[in-house]
């Protein structure tokens, strides 16, 4: 591939650690401990390119890779009352997330976009695990809502990515009525008949799986995506045992029914296209990494 | 009679008074009744100063005292010709699940509740009132049934949660909570439901998308349990009380949210102390709430109880 590969070796990689790793550049694969470059790793989608594993991409640099030529108009989401609740645990909850802000640089856990994907236009959503572990709060229920009404004014499909560990907790039961508030939202997506497609990645849990996670048209799943509604551990010391390898991974779920698809990040794209194109009768899309579309381009 | 840890005080003072008049019953030439009634007088007194302020924390004991009516008691005494509906027709009946055609005020309607169980035997049998998929499912297909013969569905709220076991994760409980609440939120039939206990998070909504929510004054309703809160936020378990304050998971604090419609009283001291009153008050609210419904067409009710959610949380507590 490139002069690079040389050095995902896992044993050069050992070599490698124990010097000082300059901060940013390397990345190490939490799965199999390889050094990645950033670079390349995020060429690969922040893929292991040793492993396959799948890290977490933000919203951003998902939309950027996912619609042509990188280009997408953000679509506004109302904000929400600040601190609801006046929580404070340990910290205050303002606190709490301007230090999320500070850290990822977005408002919130959720991203909403519309642009066209393999000249196929359409409403994303994605949820920003680095932002408090995208738990699902009113900004994200406004946010899912807001893109749903998107989608059905412009008689778009919507695709969700999913990725939370989530309620927000300092919200409350605000929060937990997100699960109804985004209901809502989905129902408004099949009464216009329009594809809710939803793509659930790593982790997707609690209150987040248990409503628009789970009511989806089409739900593909990112490869070993962890994705339940109370987590290995709860139920581990519920049931005093021992969980089987692999439990409540995309792959499992696929087994038991709940996913249709479990999909390689890289070749999501394709696949999205596929299935939006065949469920809105439309011809099969040109693939590739088509350039921004041109507005209104002279006929030639 | 089953105490707090917070009326202790007044078991002691309960406790005496009994002594005292079983030493009396024992010995008819002792006449202990005035110092009975006196101390009879004081337990009112710290009763009612007990329960005129109580915690969030005292509150989710409260709401948790297995003396506590349950689901059954309601049905029993609130309803006439119940017949209980069981099955979800895919895999099992989940008897954490309550649910069937009644009479309410002589009037047909579905009703689907948790039901905890009373005793170690019907405890276990009733998962504690944990629900896994196949309760949901069956409030689903009741929902479902509701809908087509135009019955309103009645629900009761009491579950500290979905159940967290591996069968339960296996066939899919996020999918059936999801399923429910969007059951609830599609039928054109009056929904109205009622917190009796406690309201454990999605768990709880599953059943209570509602065109009418209310709670009774003691029970809570929460996104997650005190004692959980406490040992991810806190890092403590310890911490339950501060936890369960901060997330104002009350009746007082949830109408102040907007989040629910109504609080209903209960009998002094809690509706343990007097099952059949506390009942006999969300009968008497349950019958409000469906005529404030009557009348209204299947669409108006669907888009109000969207329009509902939708609104919800447009304020904070400060508002
Ligand atoms: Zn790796």
């Amino acid at each position: 591939m490139n002069w690079i590969s040389n050095y995902v070796r896992p044993k050069i990689n050992s070599l490698f650690s124990r010097r000082e790793v300059p901060e940013n550049l390397w990345t190490k694969c939490p799965e199999c401990g390889t050094m990645l470059f950033h670079r390349e790793l995020s060429d690969n989608l922040n893929v292991c390119s040793n492993c396959d594993h799948h890290m977490a991409i933000s919203p951003r640099d998902r939309f950027t890779a996912l619609f042509d030529g990188g280009i997408f108009t953000e679509v506004k989401v109302p904000e929400p009352v600040v601190d609801p609740l006046q929580f404070r645990d340990q910290k205050k909850y303002p606190d709490r997330l301007k230090g999320a802000q500070k850290a990822t640089g977005e408002k919130e856990a959720m991203l909403v976009a519309e642009g066209e994907i393999a000249r196929t236009p359409v409403v994303c959503a994605g949820q920003d695990f680095a932002f408090m572990a995208g738990s699902m709060g009113m900004y994200v229920g406004n946010a899912i809502v807001a893109a749903a009404q998107r989608a059905v004014e412009l008689k778009r499909p919507l695709i969700l990515f999913s990725a939370a560990g989530g309620a927000r907790m300092q919200e409350g039961i605000l929060s937990l009525m997100q699960m109804p508030r985004t209901t809502v939202a989905v129902q408004m997506l099949k009464e216009a008949n329009l594809p809710y497609i939803v793509v659930l990645t790593h982790p997707t849990t609690g209150g987040v799986t248990a409503s628009y996670a789970m009511l989806g048209d089409v739900h593909i799943a990112e490869p070993n995506a962890l994705i339940c509604f109370a987590g290995p551990r709860v139920i581990e010391q519920t049931i005093r045992e021992k969980l089987p390898e692999g439990f409540q991974r995309a792959e499992y779920l696929l087994d038991h029914g709940m996913l249709d698809r479990v999909t390689h990040r890289k070749e999501m794209k394709d696949e999205l296209v596929t299935i939006l194109r065949m469920l809105t009768n439309q011809p099969p899309a040109v693939k590739g990494d088509l350039p921004a579309p041109v507005e209104e381009a002279p006929a030639s | 009679m089953n105490y707090l840890e917070f009326e202790k005080p007044l078991a002691e003072i309960e406790g005496k008074a009994e002594e005292l008049r079983a030493l009396a019953r024992a010995n008819s030439e002792m006449d202990v009744e005035k110092e009975a009634a006196a101390l009879d007088r004081k337990a009112e007194t710290m009763l009612r100063d007990l329960y005129k302020d109580l915690s969030a924390w005292r509150k989710t004991q409260v709401a948790r005292h297995p003396e506590r009516p349950h689901c059954k008691d309601y049905i029993e005494q609130l309803f006439t010709e119940f017949t209980p509906l069981a099955g979800d027709r895919n895999f099992a009946d989940d008897h954490a699940v309550m649910g069937g055609l009644a009479r309410f005020d002589g009037r047909p309607v579905v009703v689907i509740g948790h039901e905890k169980g009373h005793d170690t035997k019907s405890r276990i049998d009733r998962n504690f009132g944990m629900a896994r998929p196949e309760g949901y499912r069956k409030a689903i297909r009741l929902m479902d049934m509701a809908d087509r013969f135009g019955l309103p569905v009645i629900t009761l709220i009491d579950t500290p949660g979905a159940y967290p076991g591996k069968g339960a994760e296996e066939r899919g409980q996020s999918e059936a909570i999801a399923r429910s609440t969007q059951k609830c939120l599609e039928i054109g039939v009056p929904v109205i439901a009622t917190v009796i206990g406690e309201g454990g998070s999605g768990g709880a909504v599953a059943f209570a998308a509602a065109n009418r929510v209310a709670m009774l004054e003691h029970s809570v309703y929460s996104v997650i349990s005190p004692e959980g809160c406490a040992s991810i936020l806190w890092k403590d378990a310890e911490k339950m009380r501060e936890a369960a304050e901060a997330l104002r998971l009350t009746a007082q604090d949830l109408q102040k949210l907007g989040v629910i419609d109504r609080i209903i009283k209960e009998p002094m001291g809690g509706a343990q102390r007097a099952p059949s009153e506390a009942i006999d008050a969300v009968g008497k609210a349950i019958e409000t709430m469906l005529k404030e419904l009557s009348g209204k067409k299947p669409e108006a009710l669907i888009k109000d109880r969207r329009q509902k959610f939708l609104d919800m949380g447009t304020k904070g507590l400060a508002a």
